[in-house]
């Protein structure tokens, strides 16, 4: 198991530092950064001593190197925006995508899941039709879409909920939450939804489909045969059975929430890491750019890496595979 | 349960100690406010928005006319030394008095390495002195009757509270270190910001001890950026906001029709132009070899026949744009009237260019920005229609602004042949004008450095370098006008095309002055 988990987080240190390469050479080759720190009016001289200070002139190898050093211990410079230090921007906006991520899961998860068993056990029934084809819906409309016709049905039309934005919001610490207001939640409402609703169908359409497996299956027929209520065999037996894939599914897709979060974000103006790295891209604003990919690359590595070792803990083939030979 | 009610009795006694009067205004704009730092970014709606915060010597008032702001008064002792009586009993938000010293030390701020706005002062060399506590004196190197034309955005912080908090120095893009001007404020105006998230939210409060007698009504006015434009009309549309800026185009008559908002357009400073490269000997974007067809003026003559700009200003920009004869808008130069924009001549553009040679057209390559200006890449795209209609085959390159200024200014090599772009004279006068696109410039930009194309004419030349020093008003303006007629009407240096218009989208409950600048100023919004 030790080897396993050692090998795993070697493989994750590898991912890291080929992301930090990309970030790297968008950082040296998408343009001179001096010269888009600089004013129009900066001499030659000026321009030669920014070069100098700020390491430009040293060898690419140890110029990477003070990159991946600086990164490890958080320190991404100062962006070029807003003259203040990246870290700072991206702790004050990562708590919001992550409200928001975490909202959009488990907002998918608790429909999803029970949509999908419902379309599953009727499958002949209007309902289940009509699930069927509003998940066609989300799983094809581009989510921008989705957001925009949300405000205008919600806020403008019904004059409910907010149009954008985070609500007020509570400082904790280092963390802020919108949970613990009304407008905060409210807020939330709308986004949540647009974010989850693709991660909404494609539960479902899972559990469906997993679940018509398992219903199958002999044991199932053995239970019905046992004379059990079909309460207990379609929750107790089938469902139970199914949640093992949708679990790990769920898991994975959690990291490309909080990746892809940045369409929602930008239409609902909800104030996150995703608007921050949209409007860093609009503005060539690279220490914002670099740090924000690596971060959300230690997210994907991280969760990738527990649902790793969770399969490790639930499923004793995963380990014994991993023995080395 | 008990707890529960003492939180209910705290809300009511919270909600009914808020005055009757409290007006709480809430506003979006598309960008970000970034920087509180008043130094850090030349940028009009960044240097607006600090406007509630922070003053300078002078104001302007709705019509864009020069006021008294932090100088009660100024006088020119002689044309090379400026004296400034400053205001008295004047104290910043954090209670410390304003004083000639401040004033010194802004102006030592304002040439700081890492500040944009190093040309405030102008012409370099100038040094501000003090006199004593309330009056500081400018000695010019050299005359200037221009000197505090843009001084409304120079604004004036504290010295002490610079120092004490380390930020003596403007925030350069390089520093590891925390800048403190940049997440905080200190001025003399009448809003004081008590909340700033870069990018996300900032709140202003009503100063209380402003020394000017307040023209608004509003106690609380909270910022926020919305980018996207269907969200940004919906926040108007739903009452979420009471303010927004921009209103895009197509949705000025559903906003109008709603009932609950309206769209205040009027015309803005800055001009949409078009520009040839006329220093190279040969285009670099073009099938013309071994010469530049641009150095003709009978060429750049038949591009401004062949453009109607008319049906640009009707289609493209649906009627939000005033057809401009002039670099420069007419509500900064009052003999504008005089220049009259010919009318669109198809035949006589193909005529001019048989003439000069090309009777079949050419090809040239065009620039143009695609999220900079109001409509740029269907601006530019009816451009290219148009000429096409008199043989000029235009290839669209069309790209976000990052990448196009990075092509088409100095930084780049001023890499294009032909291009659109946009300018607002900061100082609100023609010298700007003259100074940045007409003078003539080398190959590196030293001269008139905005001057993409390097148009170069040594009457507009001296004529530029006259008007700098000229104080007689009246001269003065027949010097512009010269120039602009040689420049503009004989040479065809540049071809204008439109000031475009400003349109905010504004709640029926909100009453305000719209300046043409387009600086959002709290200060004269009413809300019932």
């Amino acid at each position: 198991m030790l080897a396993f988990i050692i090998r795993r987080l070697l493989q994750a240190i590898v991912v890291m530092l080929t992301v930090a390469l990309i970030a790297f050479t968008l950082f040296r080759f998408v343009g001179d950064p001096v010269n888009m720190m600089v004013g129009i009016e900066t001499t030659a001289e000026e321009r030669a001593q920014l070069r100098q200070d700020l390491g430009l002139n040293d060898p690419i190898v140890i110029q990477f190197a003070r990159f991946v050093g600086n990164s490890a211990r958080l320190n991404f410079g100062n962006s070029y925006q807003f003259k203040t230090p990246v870290i700072d921007l991206i702790a004050d906006r990562f708590p919001a995508t992550m409200e928001l991520a975490f909202a959009s899961a488990l907002l998918s998860l608790l429909v999803g899941i029970p949509m999908g068993v419902y379309t599953a056990l009727h499958r002949r029934s209007w309902l289940s039709n009509i699930f069927l084809a509003a998940s066609l819906i989300g799983i094809s409309l581009p989510t921008f879409l989705i957001g925009i016709l949300l405000i205008f049905l919600f806020p403008v039309t019904l004059g409910i909920l907010p149009s954008f934005g985070r609500g007020e919001v509570v400082r904790i610490g280092f963390w802020t939450t919108g949970l613990l207001t009304a407008s905060g939640l409210k807020a939330l409402v709308l986004p949540a939804i647009t974010l989850g609703l693709f991660q909404m169908t494609l539960i479902m359409r899972l559990v469906r489909g997993e679940m018509l497996e398992v219903l199958r299956t002999d044991y199932i027929k053995f239970a019905r045969a046992r004379g059990l209520t079909d309460r207990a065999v379609n929750f107790g037996h089938a469902l139970k059975n199914t949640l093992v894939p949708v679990m790990t599914i769920a898991g994975l897709q959690l990291g490309s929430i909080i990746a892809f979060a940045l369409i929602t974000e930008s239409v609902f103006q909800w104030p996150g890491m995703g608007l921050l790295f949209l409007k860093a891209v609009q503005n060539v604003d690279i220490p914002i750019m670099s740090a924000y990919l690596l971060l959300v690359a230690f997210i994907f590595v991280t969760i990738n890496l527990i649902v790793d070792l969770l399969y490790a803990v639930v499923d004793p083939r995963i380990r014994i595979d991993a023995r080395p030979a | 349960m008990k707890l529960r009610t003492i939180i209910f009795a705290l809300a009511a006694a919270a909600v009914s100690a808020l005055p009757a009067s409290a007006a709480t205004l809430r506003f979006a704009f598309q960008g970000e406010f970034k920087s509180l730092d008043p130094y850090s970014l030349n940028e009009s709606f960044t240097l607006g928005m600090l406007g509630n915060v922070y003053e300078g010597l002078t104001k302007r008032d709705k019509d864009l006319k020069i006021i008294p702001g932090l100088a009660e008064r100024w006088e020119q002792v002689e044309p090379t030394r400026w004296r400034f009586y400053l205001r008295k009993g004047v104290k910043f938000h954090n209670g410390e008095d304003f004083t000639a010293d401040d004033v010194v030390f802004s102006a030592e701020r304002s040439f700081n390495q890492a500040s944009d706005i190093k040309s405030r002062i102008q012409p370099a060399g100038t040094k501000a002195v003090k006199v004593d506590d309330h009056t500081v004196d400018f000695i010019l190197p050299s005359p200037n009757p221009i000197l505090h034309y843009e001084w409304d955005t120079w604004y004036i912080m504290s010295k002490k509270w610079a120092e004490t908090n380390n930020s003596a120095a403007v925030q350069p893009a390089t520093g590891t270190q925390m800048s403190y001007a940049a997440l905080h404020t200190n001025g003399t105006g009448p809003f004081i910001i008590t909340e700033h998230q870069a990018g996300v939210k900032t709140v202003f409060k009503k100063n209380p001890n402003w020394w000017g007698k307040p023209e608004h009504n509003i106690d609380e006015a909270i910022f926020t950026t919305i980018s996207n434009d269907a969200t940004r009309v919906a926040a108007l549309l739903s009452g979420d906001v009471d303010f927004i800026d921009p209103v895009p185009l197509q949705d000025v008559q559903r906003i109008n029709a709603s009932g609950v908002a309206q769209v205040l357009q009027g015309p803005e400073l800055r001009t949409i132009f078009l520009g040839f490269d006329q220093m190279r000997p040969e285009l670099k974007y073009s099938n013309v070899k071994g010469k530049n067809p641009f150095k003709d003026v009978r060429v750049r003559k038949a591009f401004y026949l062949a453009i109607d700009e008319k049906a640009i200003a009707d289609k493209v920009m649906r009627g939000a744009a005033v057809p401009s004869a002039l670099m420069i808008s007419p509500l900064l130069f009052d003999l504008a009237k005089d220049f009259k924009r010919p009318e669109p001549d198809p035949a006589q553009a193909k005529k001019l260019l048989a003439e000069a040679g090309y009777p079949n057209g050419f090809e040239v390559e065009m620039d143009c920005p695609n999220d900079r200006y109001v409509n740029d890449e269907a601006i530019c795209q009816a451009v290219t229609a148009m000429l096409a209609r008199a043989g000029i085959k235009i290839n669209l390159n069309a790209q976000p602004k990052s990448k196009y200024f990075a092509k088409v200014l100095q930084s780049g090599g001023y890499d294009t042949s032909f291009f659109l772009l946009g300018w607002t004279p900061g100082s609100f006068d023609s010298w700007n004008v003259l100074a940045n696109m007409y003078r003539c410039r080398d190959e590196k930009g030293v001269g008139g450095n905005m001057n993409l194309g390097g148009y170069c004419n040594q009457k507009v030349e001296v004529l530029t370098e006259k008007i700098l020093v000229e104080p007689d008003k009246a001269k003065r303006d027949q010097m512009i006008k010269e120039a602009y007629t040689i420049g503009q009407e004989q040479d065809v240096a540049f071809v204008p095309l439109h000031q475009q218009a400003l349109a905010w989208g504004i709640s029926k409950k909100v009453k305000l002055a719209q300046r043409a600048d387009n600086q959002i100023l709290l200060y004269w919004f009413h809300k019932d």
